[in-house]
């Protein structure tokens, strides 16, 4: 295909207004421009993250960084079609950049090796819209809360879009979240249904399936045995010590069906990936991802769930912002206070600021437990803090939790130093 | 949102170093700080924070004054993680113990820490559910088969083996720690 055609209908979609586009929107260069100088961000270049880099490259972004801290697994290749066997060990970010920049002639995508923990609010805060192929519900929070906090009401930049794809077996669902507008990962944390699990009685007692085993082996014979050596899913030898354990077990019970695969599956906690659901759920996201970036429709509000496991069944539906969400229910709001009054002191204003009328607040800053009280022995662990000068126990622009009992909803404030 | 972009079209980094937020308290340190406030601990329960700063670690005490385990003192470190509370917290008993949900190593079967845990759940629900534990010791879901085995067999069997452990004594060959008060 050449290097005209591969844009044509991407350029006839973004050249015409449709009976969806909002009335404002113009059409043409001007929008094609921006969405080629819209710098996008994509966390994790696993199973969904090399669909959705190859869709947005695919898409007209010519923009797109990467961040993943995995290497290359064998078994990644069935699905994640940008690696080869030769690039086993490599990290996936460098290899899926280096790909897709290879096939896509045109587009920039600069790849970072490591954690999302690693980057600052100034990294994340170049970028115009985040796209999240993770497995990972920990670094979905992190993200989020981090996108949440950077909201400056003064300034409208610092609004990121949040695109989080997600897939489970057949199941998968997309999101579009605009961070302290619209409900957020948090605020919709109990949708996610935890990891099935069987009641510790039945592994150590009666066990009645292989997995039962092999969770004994991991969890009970481990502890019993091999005390000392700290658990590691990833050492081939643990996992073979964990089989045959859970073999034994099995033989003593007479359960078959215990294998080395099944084994590791149960330890990491491994469900299958399906290419297609993945192929879905990150063609959902790159498509918000190109209409956000270009308005020439309508995104997705907000939570669009896929089944794949009994026909195609996908179900579109707005959630709703939690008001009492302990991430988006209140962003931190910035007081100014004096440095050489006591916390003691600080607490008490608090109590009389009235956007605050607290009466019974517990603070702490991320690393500091300020003043807690309840229960009795943290409280007089922290009761010497209350006689403390503020300067003595944060910095200028830190910020503070509170929690009150007569509220439902947590405050976050940033106390700057006036 | 799109128009949120167009009005503002230089991006404004003004505030700079000195206004750059500091780490922010996580979401599962606010539920915790949450959670502790809301406790109802009574008088048989305490809790203790090695490192007053670190609400995630801590021990709880628990120590019966009704049923078959009063006069003990029991003691049960709580870790809880930064995906708290999508994860349960992590409990385990810290002293070899007699009882039939609870094995040599501490480990603790209570539904709600596992297989019925729900983010829903707080501190409080945990807590009441391992008193209860104590209470009503229950021989149908055993984690230590043996004292589950006393218990269904013979109850005053049972209770004396409890006082013998506490005491520090050996039951069937298994010496327990002295947890008396």
């Amino acid at each position: 295909m050449g290097v005209a055609d591969r844009w044509k209908h991407l350029h006839k979609a973004l050249s015409k207004s449709g009976p969806f586009s909002d009335p404002d929107w113009i059409p043409g260069e001007e929008t094609i421009k921006s969405l080629e100088e819209s710098k996008i961000l994509v966390i994790g270049a696993g199973g969904l993250g090399c669909e959705i880099l190859k869709n947005l490259a695919l898409s007209g972004f010519k923009d797109i960084h990467v961040i993943d801290m995995d290497t290359i697994d064998i078994s990644n290749l069935n699905r994640q079609f940008l690696f080869r066997q030769s690039d086993i060990g490599k990290p996936k970010a460098e290899v899926a950049a280096a790909f897709v920049e290879k096939r896509v002639k045109g587009v920039k995508i600069t790849p970072f090796v490591g954690k999302i923990q690693d980057k600052d609010e100034d990294y994340y805060m170049q970028f115009k819209i985040i796209v999240c192929g993770l497995d990972s519900i920990e670094a979905r929070r992190w993200i989020n809360s981090t996108l949440v906090g950077m909201v400056d009401m003064d300034n409208p930049e610092s609004l990121k879009p949040l695109i989080d794809g997600g897939t489970e077996g057949f199941k998968g669902q997309a999101r579009v979240i605009l961070p302290s507008l619209t409900s957020c990962i948090e605020c919709q944390l109990d949708m996610h249904a935890p990891r099935p699990a069987v009641p510790l009685c039945t592994i150590a007692t009666i066990p009645r399936q292989p997995q039962h085993c092999i969770e004994w082996a991991h969890q009970i014979a481990w502890q019993d045995k091999r005390k000392d050596d700290a658990f590691d899913s990833d050492d081939m030898e643990h996992i073979g010590w964990v089989y045959n354990a859970a073999l034994e077990r099995a033989k003593e019970f007479n359960i078959s069906g215990v294998t080395f695969q099944m084994a590791q599956g149960v330890v990491k906690n491994i469900i299958p990936a399906i290419a297609s659901t993945n192929a879905v759920i990150a063609a959902a996201t790159t498509s918000e991802a190109l209409k956000i970036a270009t308005s020439c429709n309508p995104f997705l509000e907000n939570y669009m769930m896929y089944a794949g496991e009994e026909g195609v069944y996908t179900y579109t539906f707005e959630a709703e912002k939690k008001p009492d969400c302990p991430v988006c229910g209140s962003l931190a709001r910035k007081i100014t206070v004096n440095a050489d009054a006591t916390l003691g002191e600080f607490i008490e204003t608090l109590g009389e600021r009235p956007e605050a009328q607290l009466k019974k607040p517990s603070l702490r800053t991320e690393e500091k437990t300020l003043y807690q009280r309840f229960p009795p022995q943290l409280e007089e662990q922290t009761r010497d803090n209350l006689k403390l000068k503020l300067r003595d126990l944060i910095v200028t622009g830190q910020e503070v939790a509170v929690s009150d009992p007569a509220y439902t909803i947590d405050f976050r404030f940033q106390l700057i130093f006036g | 949102m799109l128009k949120i972009w167009s009005m503002q079209q230089q991006a404004e980094n003004a505030e700079g170093a000195a206004g750059k937020k500091k780490k922010k308290v996580t979401a599962a340190q606010l539920r915790v700080q949450r959670d502790l406030q809301e406790l109802t601990l009574g008088s048989t329960m305490k809790m203790s924070f090695p490192d007053k700063d670190d609400i995630l670690n801590f021990t709880l005490t628990i120590e019966p004054d009704e049923g078959m385990y009063k006069g003990g003192s029991f003691h049960f470190t709580f870790a809880v993680n930064q995906n708290f509370p999508h994860d349960p917290p992590k409990v385990k008993c810290t002293q070899k113990i007699y009882h039939p949900n609870i094995d040599l190593e501490g480990n603790v079967c209570l539904n709600i820490l596992r297989e019925d845990w729900k983010p829903v759940l707080n501190l409080n629900a945990v807590i009441v559910g391992m008193q209860f534990l104590f209470l009503e010791p229950n021989a149908s879901d055993p984690l230590n088969k043996e004292a589950a085995e006393d218990l269904r067999q013979n109850r005053e069997v049972f209770k004396r083996n409890i006082r013998s452990s506490m005491g520090g004594g050996s039951v069937r060959g298994v010496q327990f720690d002295k947890v008396l008060r």
